[in-house]
């Protein structure tokens, strides 16, 4: 009997090689790439100050002096707490959200607190530094050829904001927001909750009671921001939740990129991240926010992962205005995230492109919604979704035209690729059109990878899961190739890894 | 609001008078379908499937109910004029809920074996064979609606093609609401199509009195290996009217359905289909046109789903919405896990031609099987404006064009009709109905 041979690729992070294995072998491969393929799972070892577990008013108010706010901030946190005590836990979206022991979480944890205890100058911890070197993200000014500006936060704190000082040569304010509270407390004032109140959604009520640190960009008029922007969220202590809040104002004519990127140690327990993203975009302004979420998205049996629970939306106030969301979507168990954006200026354009991988028992419910309110404002919506394993992956989206918004325009079209006969891919999208003069197309398709084209692969030399990498990258091209140059790599990197052990 | 109160203490109060003019097949699930509605209540607009249509204040009126059976004095060829010329059908009549056995179409149209005829008298000639189908895919439990009409439900429609048989002459069911007081209706109809059968079906609803009707309509169709089943819909009632009609079609094997809901005049309509394939090899195509003006509200929504694989689903509705009218259209593909080679398109064309008009539109995929080919499309816009700037360029008028482009986008639906003569009545009434020269059933006196 002739031997079965399978060629399969090696995980990027051990080196392209090429490996031979017998068929025989071939589980305890795939779980030895199951078991690498996280590689951000690690945890640093620092001093961490957390505060008791449990969610109360006390504890509103301990966040709120220990950040060391001004009474109004403490106000909004306490109002928004107790609208969030009236709520209940959401459960439309298509994923299986745990019952969540909202007492069970520490709503703070301060990794930087022993050097402020000490009462010496503020420095960062070797041991965070090498964390975000290990992460590969670049917060010392030698790496200034990188070319981007870093908030890094770890925790609930900003850990470092790089090139601050360069840019605030041209008057853009990049910090975190506890900073931006203290030292801008009247653009804060003006913009934070202008977007997503905190009465929104359960979750947001949440995040604005507890929200610890984030970024905030101010861009101001007519200057285009000349780096991109960038914060990296790191959850790393036990049994804390990770509530970040960035707010991004664009006044007239000004422009700013703005890159997203999140990862988190493996741990068996769910951990809880819900952030809010804020963007006002104002008269001919452009922005653009890229996300590579990559959370921990739990072992191949379900256990574990970050329940990534997330609301961000720009309102885009002024005319002429542009709003670019691009999103890769690969970590987290669970992703409840709909980017939106609100066309109230006339003229304005929104565009949302979404790549989600599912793998395992991950769950993804992830979407947008447009909402034209002004004048010719035009939105284009670019969703793909690839799952695989046991996992579950859904687009929602809304598109609303309201009376007032003639000619408008939108143009959504959701695909999803199936990998496996095991998981699903659902598309859910909603239109309202209150407008006679409003054309709204929406197209979806689902399909699994081609066998032609697979045939096409092999026939060439190319092993399965090379190929099916390849299939994958090319179907996500649309999207990867509206990420910045940094991102795009590592998003692609991320793609291949993500889908490790999926075919065979 | 706590509209469901009147239709709990009602069914308090004529439990007995229900079970006395009915048949025991029907009494046997009505306490059960009580206890269901009691427990759901009628659906609030936070309910998914209800999301664009609000039943409270539909059901909130105090409408009459004819429990007792009294005899309604009609002469439903009086009322009925909107023949289809060419269209050779056998002709029945339902009065409101109850078959109207007083004008039955001569002997000889329908061959041996297929029964059409009142549910009530069937279901008490034959308990068993009714037991088996009555109230099996309609599941109480699981709308509210469904539960409301099962336990009041008294009569309804029966049709029942045996083995191997095919119905040549299409059968035409006339739904005639008349009543001299606000009347609510609720109608059942039960059809069984068994192997290798064919039949086609039109059904027609008819408002014979300016008067405020509520009609809730369960059709439950079971489609045996190799049947075919053709249902077309017609309704074509007043402003008054309140229409809440729950479809629900099971397929065997390499069955065929095809389902056609048109609705040209109306109040309220609100049309859900379920329809469920049970063996391989199963086709079915759903459709629906509708044209409304006005305050009218038509909602369509849709549930396929695909159990078992090789099974092909076609959805294609229409919209042309005029004056302040409302249309909202969900559908929802699902493919089960292992339902594999499954082929699913589904399309949603809208039409807004004034700002008030309004159209929700929700196609929904849900896919737990990779090889499956699932496409979904819809779109919400306006007449292109360069086949109507040709048009013009060629001595066509604006009005006419825009007649002629309304028309065309109309006819992809009606299309897919198979009775010729059917088909060239809608053709001609969907004409007229753009030109406003219709706005009433043609020939129809009593509604204005």
């Amino acid at each position: 009997m002739a031997r079965m041979i399978i060629y399969s690729g090696i995980p990027s992070n051990s080196g392209k090689k090429v490996m031979e294995t017998k068929s025989s072998d071939k589980n305890e491969f795939v779980r030895q790439v199951a078991e690498q393929k996280y590689e951000f799972g690690f945890t640093t070892d620092v001093h961490t100050e957390i505060i008791d577990k449990g969610l109360n008013e006390d504890v509103v108010r301990l966040i709120s002096a220990k950040k060391q706010e001004p009474e109004w901030m403490l106000d909004f946190r306490l109002k928004a707490f107790r609208y969030w005590q009236t709520l209940e836990q959401p459960s439309w979206a298509h994923v299986t959200l745990p019952e969540i022991d909202y007492q069970a979480i520490s709503y703070y944890a301060d990794p930087m607190a022993k050097k402020k205890d000490d009462g010496k100058p503020k420095e960062i911890d070797p041991e965070l530094m090498k964390t975000f070197d290990k992460l590969g993200i670049p917060l010392e000014e030698r790496l200034a050829l990188s070319g981007v500006a870093v908030d890094a936060i770890m925790d609930s704190v900003s850990v470092k904001t790089t090139f601050k000082e360069k840019l605030a040569e041209k008057g853009i304010i990049f910090c975190s927001i506890g900073d931006a509270i203290q030292q801008h407390p009247d653009l804060v004032k003006e913009y934070l909750g202008s977007v997503v109140p905190y009465r929104d959604n359960f979750f947001a009520a949440l995040n604005s009671a507890v929200f610890s640190d984030g970024s905030f960009v101010y861009i101001p008029k007519g200057v285009r921001c000349p780096m991109e922007l960038s914060s990296y969220f790191r959850i790393n202590a036990r049994n804390t939740g990770q509530f970040e809040r960035t707010l991004i104002v664009a006044d007239d004519d000004s422009y700013v990129s703005y890159l997203e990127g999140c990862t988190a140690p493996m741990r068996d327990e769910n951990q809880l991240h819900a952030a809010i993203v804020e963007i006002v975009v104002k008269d001919n302004a452009e922005v653009k926010y890229s996300t590579v979420q990559n959370w921990y998205p739990g072992d191949e049996n379900g256990k574990g992962g970050v329940l990534n629970l997330v609301t961000k939306r720009g309102e885009l106030r002024g005319v002429n205005s542009k709003l670019s969301w691009t999103q890769v979507e690969t970590g987290s168990a669970i992703t409840w995230k709909y980017p939106s954006c609100v066309l109230r200026g006339d003229n304005s354009q929104a565009e949302f492109y979404s790549v989600a991988v599912t793998n395992n028992w991950q769950e993804a419910d992830t979407g947008t919604k447009m909402i034209h309110m002004g004048k010719n404002t035009k939105s284009t919506i670019i969703s793909k979704g690839i799952s695989a394993g046991h996992s579950q992956n859904s687009y929602r989206g809304l598109v609303r035209a309201t009376s007032n918004a003639d000619n408008a325009r939108n143009y959504s079209s959701c695909d999803s690729l199936l990998l496996g006969s095991d998981c699903g891919a659902h598309t859910f999208p909603y239109m309202d059109i209150h407008n006679d003069t409003a054309v709204v197309e929406h197209e979806a398709t689902t399909s699994k990878i081609s066998e032609d084209q697979l045939f096409y692969c092999n026939q060439r030399g190319i092993p399965t899961e090379q190929a099916v990498g390849l299939i994958v990258n090319g179907y996500a091209k649309d999207v990867l190739n509206k990420l910045p140059m940094e991102f795009a790599v590592e998003a692609q990197k991320l793609l291949s890894v993500s889908l490790e052990g999926t075919v065979g | 609001m706590q509209s469901e109160k009147q239709y709990i203490d009602l069914y308090g109060s004529c439990r007995d008078m229900l079970f006395s003019h009915s048949a025991d097949v029907m009494n046997a699930v009505r306490d059960g379908a009580f206890a269901d509605f009691s427990r759901q209540g009628l659906p609030t607009r936070k309910v998914e499937r209800y999301k664009y249509t609000d039943m409270q204040s539909l059901f909130a009126p105090d409408y009459g109910l004819n429990i007792n059976r009294l005899d309604i004095p009609a002469n439903p060829y009086e009322a009925f004029k909107c023949d289809v010329p060419n269209l050779s059908t056998s002709l029945y009549f339902i009065l409101n809920d109850g078959f109207y056995d007083k004008a039955l179409p001569k002997g000889g149209l329908l061959p041996d074996g297929v029964i059409i005829g009142s549910l009530c008298k069937e279901a008490a000639k034959n308990p068993d064979f009714i037991a088996k189908y009555y109230s099996k895919i309609a599941k109480t439990t699981e709308d509210p609606i469904t539960a409301l009409n099962t336990m009041l439900a008294q009569d309804g429609l029966f049709i029942y093609v045996p083995r191997g048989v095919k119905v040549d002459r299409a059968v035409q069911v006339i739904n005639i609401l008349r009543s001299d007081v606000d009347l609510m209706i609720n109608r059942r109809v039960l059809i069984v199509v068994e192997e290798g059968a064919e039949i086609k079906l039109l059904f027609c609803d008819h408002a014979m009195d300016d008067r405020r009707f509520l009609t809730t309509q369960v059709i439950e169709a079971y489609v045996a290996d190799n049947a075919s089943l053709d249902l077309y819909c017609l309704e074509e009632t007043h402003a008054k009217n309140t229409r809440v009609s729950n479809v629900y079609i099971e397929q065997q094997a390499n069955s065929r359905v095809n389902h056609n809901i048109i609705t040209l005049h109306n109040g309220v309509t609100r049309n859900r289909t379920d329809l469920i394939f049970r063996g391989e090899g199963a086709e079915c195509n759903l459709s629906g046109c509708v044209i409304a003006d006005k305050e009218q509200h038509v909602d369509n929504n849709t549930l396929i789903e695909h159990r078992v694989p090789h099974c092909t689903s076609n959805e294609l509705y229409k919209y042309v919405l005029d004056g302040k009218a409302v249309g909202a259209f969900a559908g929802r593909v699902l493919v089960h896990h292992g339902a594999q080679q499954t082929s699913s398109v589904m399309n949603n064309r809208n039409l807004c031609a004034t700002k008030e008009a309004r159209m929700y539109t929700q196609p929904m995929l849900e896919i737990y099987a990779d090889d499956v080919k699932c496409a979904h499309g819809s779109t919400v816009g306006q007449l292109n404006d360069a086949a109507l700037f040709y048009m013009r360029q060629r001595g066509i008028s604006l009005k006419e064009a825009r007649l002629l482009l309304q028309f065309a986008f109309a006819n992809e639906v009606i299309d897919g009709i198979r009775l010729e003569p059917l088909r060239d009545r809608l053709h001609y009434l969907v004409e007229k109905r753009f030109r406003g020269e219709l706005s009433r059933c043609e020939g129809c006196k009593l509604c204005k």
